[in-house]
């Protein structure tokens, strides 16, 4: 028995298939020139700023975004239920169109556009290629998923294997593989393979079928090619597809939550190092980032779109286990082609990108005075009223510095003693995982902050990959966020030590949230603005966000300005 | 099919993550995009562009064939018409993708994981659809697809051959991935043989 595997929609209930199937047996009739207009109309309003006014994907914000919006003139499209080469039906056009594209600038419709409109929208999108002219493409038949078992992941581990994926996902997934720095798309934009630990980011979406689906029918117009010839040709079973697709689906943590806190466990000894086995026990905290879009020259195609914190103290010291998806220990000669193909491809709105390689860099910065209260610096590096204690690190050649920050790139190294902070970065599997490790108490506690048990203590975050062009100021930037340090659980209060940590926790979380709206921080960071509860899409809105504000010229920042002036104001 | 003057030397290919292709070659991997041999350019894909008949013309049965083998294709320049079934083999021990960008009509990206053959055929004649391999980005060839079966491509030698033409008067062009195209006239007379002579080379 084989059956479609369409959308979602299509398989909720008996009824509604019967009701498609009635409807698909009515004749397509030709659409009147009101329906052109109507989607002609919905097209120009909502569609041109990245696609274009004839449909090239050349719209103003285009030369800005990475990947780049879709040019239908060619009508290929990469979200398909239809054999690699045909094209989309309109169910898998409305689709991306409804549920919008993770990882992209696109986002979803169907909230914001009445069903008619899209309708009219997608009939006006095919009438850029004549591609549609001929017969409706027909979608493949698959067949259903076998059920999920650990034995059936570890048989997907092996195909996986076996297909080689890892010459471009690599051997964890994280899309580093030997291929990955020569990739480029059929317009001949840079391409990276899809990092398979972050689901959020997958195109089509991130459900077993989903995978299934892209690695059945391939992803036309980038390099991820169709299996179908290869279960023709008795290589694999189907079933040992849908067992790569349920293997990848697994790579993943699952959907991470965005926690304004990150919750310093007590442990009797901190881990020396971050491959230490401590630290898998830990509880991991998901934070965002996205492209620093506001001091020149300004970045809209960020690497590292959001890291993994997990942090333990032991009363004396605190550590923090920093780890992220990099495909490269920058610099790194096999990267070199990449970087020369983004610097010919990324518009740079604040000057040309130059295709010379710079370190991996990571920045953890706290106020230099929690005495302020909840009131932060500026989150871009502090600024002269309210500076930054920042830890900054560099890969080539290794090394942490301490100092004060009154800005991005206004960087003074040495407060207080530089040896109270140790540190130790390891490069594996396209993963850079950095453990920071300082004493509660610095040596000289009029330069640095003391880390206090029990009390949100504000962080932010910035990470750059030298081998994308992200040097100076060029990379991502998080919002603040709040560490808490657990409070020892003393024999006289049993029970409150619990109550206590979630009501500071949550006022903490408050704080931080009411403090960064006062800064005005939400205004140009999109991706606070998400619901924090839920927000692995922040990036998407960044996206969004992010293409107004491309050709609009960057704030400069020569002098520093106080936190207030330096806001610009809100995209329109 | 001549080339004058010192070919452009060809690029080394880095072939280190394919220890089993870098085998395949004693002196190491070369991306042969100029073949000269004694002043003779190999593959120049040449057709008829005018003068013929209208068509449609038959259609082979027999496949057009491409190979890859060493991590190179293998042949790098053919011809094919359209609906001729299109073959494409994989002659290595490891992971080949096979994506065909045309313009006039649908491309396709099909895996490959290991030796086996895979078939498509090209609806619409362009010249030339490129072919790429996307884990090994310097794996290129190049297919012209024809509506009439009056193509040919460069030997080793340089020679090529166009059999069957009815007599008559033709524009013959030739085209090569990096020296560009030139064209030439050419009267057949039945059951004559006509000798052509494209003249490439880093003077002209
Ligand atoms: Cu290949």
């Amino acid at each position: 028995m084989s059956r479609v595997v369409g959308w979602k929609e299509g398989t909720m209930e008996t009824g509604l298939i019967a009701l498609v199937m009635v409807l698909a047996i009515i004749p397509s009739f030709h659409l009147s020139a009101q329906d052109i207009e109507r989607g002609k109309a919905v097209y120009e309003k909502w569609c041109t700023g990245c696609h274009g006014d004839t449909g090239a994907g050349d719209g103003d914000a285009a030369a800005y975004m990475l990947p780049r919006p879709r040019d239908f003139r060619r009508a290929v499209y990469q979200i398909r239920t239809t054999a690699s080469g045909e094209l989309p039906t309109d169910d898998d056009i409305r689709h991306v169109v409804d549920q919008g594209m993770p990882g992209t600038a696109m986002t979803g419709w169907k909230s914001r556009l009445t069903s008619g409109d899209r309708d009219a929208v997608i009939a006006y999108i095919k009438s850029f290629s004549r591609f549609f002219d001929g017969a409706p493409p027909q979608s493949v038949d698959f067949p259903s998923a076998p059920r999920i078992s650990d034995d059936g992941i570890a048989e997907g581990a092996r195909i996986y294997g076996e297909l080689e994926c890892f010459k471009c996902h690599g051997d964890r997934g994280r899309g580093d593989g030997t291929s990955a720095p020569t990739m480029s798309d059929d317009w001949d934009f840079p391409i990276r393979p899809t990092d398979l630990t972050r689901p959020w980011t997958f195109n089509g979406g991130a459900e077993v079928e989903d995978i299934y689906r892209a690695i059945r029918t391939g992803l036309d117009g980038t390099p991820m090619p169709s299996f179908s010839d290869v279960i023709d040709a008795e290589i694999i079973t189907d079933e040992q597809l849908w067992r790569v697709a349920q293997y990848v689906h697994s790579l993943a943590p699952g959907r991470p939550r965005v926690r304004e806190v990150i919750r310093a466990g007590r442990t009797a000894r901190v881990p020396d190092d971050p491959t230490d086995s401590a630290w898998v026990e830990a509880e991991a905290f998901y934070v965002p980032l996205v492209g620093q879009i506001i001091v020149s020259p300004r970045w809209f195609t960020p690497a590292v779109d959001g890291i993994w914190v997990r942090a333990l103290h032991d009363g004396e010291r605190l550590a923090l286990h920093i780890a992220w998806s990099d495909p490269s220990a920058s610099p790194d000669p096999l990267w070199q082609e990449w970087i020369e193909l983004l610097a010919t491809t990324v518009t740079d709105a604040d000057g040309a990108l130059e295709p010379v390689q710079g370190p991996d860099r990571f920045t953890i910065q706290f106020p230099a005075r929690l005495s302020d209260g909840m009131a932060r610096p500026y989150f871009l590096g502090g600024d002269r009223r309210r500076p930054a204690y920042t830890w900054r690190w560099r890969s080539s050649p290794d090394q942490l510095e301490v100092g004060t920050s009154t800005g991005l790139g206004q960087f003074v190294a040495g407060a207080g003693a530089a040896s109270d902070v140790a540190h130790q970065a390891v490069f594996a599997d396209g993963q850079w995982q950095l453990q920071v490790t300082r004493t509660l108490i610095p040596r000289d506690t009029s330069a640095a902050p003391t880390f206090a048990e029990g009390v949100a203590i504000p962080i932010a975050f910035r990470a750059a990959d030298g081998s994308s062009g992200e040097t100076h100021v060029r990379g991502s930037v998080s919002a603040w966020y709040a560490i808490y340090l657990d409070a020892p659980i003393s024999a006289t209060v049993f029970v409150m030590p619990v109550v206590a940590t979630l009501v500071t926790a949550g006022f903490g979380l408050l704080v931080v949230w009411r403090a960064q709206r006062r800064e005005g921080t939400r205004r140009f960071l999109p991706e606070a603005t998400c619901d924090i509860f839920s927000s692995s899409r922040c990036s998407d809105s960044w996206h969004a966000a992010a293409a107004k504000l491309a050709h609009r010229p960057a704030t400069r920042m020569l002098v520093p300005l106080s936190s207030r002036s330096a806001a610009p104001r809100s995209p329109a | 099919m001549t080339f004058d003057g010192t070919p452009p030397a060809n690029p080394a290919i880095d072939m280190t993550e394919e220890p089993e292709c870098v085998a395949k070659y004693a002196d190491g991997p070369v991306d042969p995009v100029v073949v000269v041999n004694d002043g003779m350019l190999a593959n120049v894909f040449i057709r008829v562009t005018a003068g013929l008949p209208a068509g449609p013309y038959p259609i082979p049965s027999q496949p057009a064939t491409i190979d890859q083998n060493g991590c190179l294709y293998t042949p790098r320049v053919l011809g094919v018409m359209v609906g001729q079934p299109f073959e494409i083999t994989n002659s290595d021990p490891l992971l080949h993708n096979i994506k065909a960008v045309p313009s006039e009509s649908r491309g396709f990206n099909i895996s490959q994981p290991r030796a086996m053959t895979t078939t498509r055929t090209f609806k619409t004649p362009e010249v030339m659809v490129p072919l790429e391999c996307n884990v090994h980005g310097w794996m290129n060839a190049y297919v012209g697809v024809t509506d009439h079966p009056y193509f040919a491509t460069s030997a080793e030698d340089g020679s090529f051959a166009i059999t069957g033409l009815p007599a008559g008067t033709y524009t013959i062009e030739a085209w090569h991935e990096t020296l560009g195209k030139r064209m030439m006239e050419a009267e057949v007379v039945e059951g004559g043989t006509v000798s052509v002579t494209f003249v490439y080379g880093s003077t002209t």
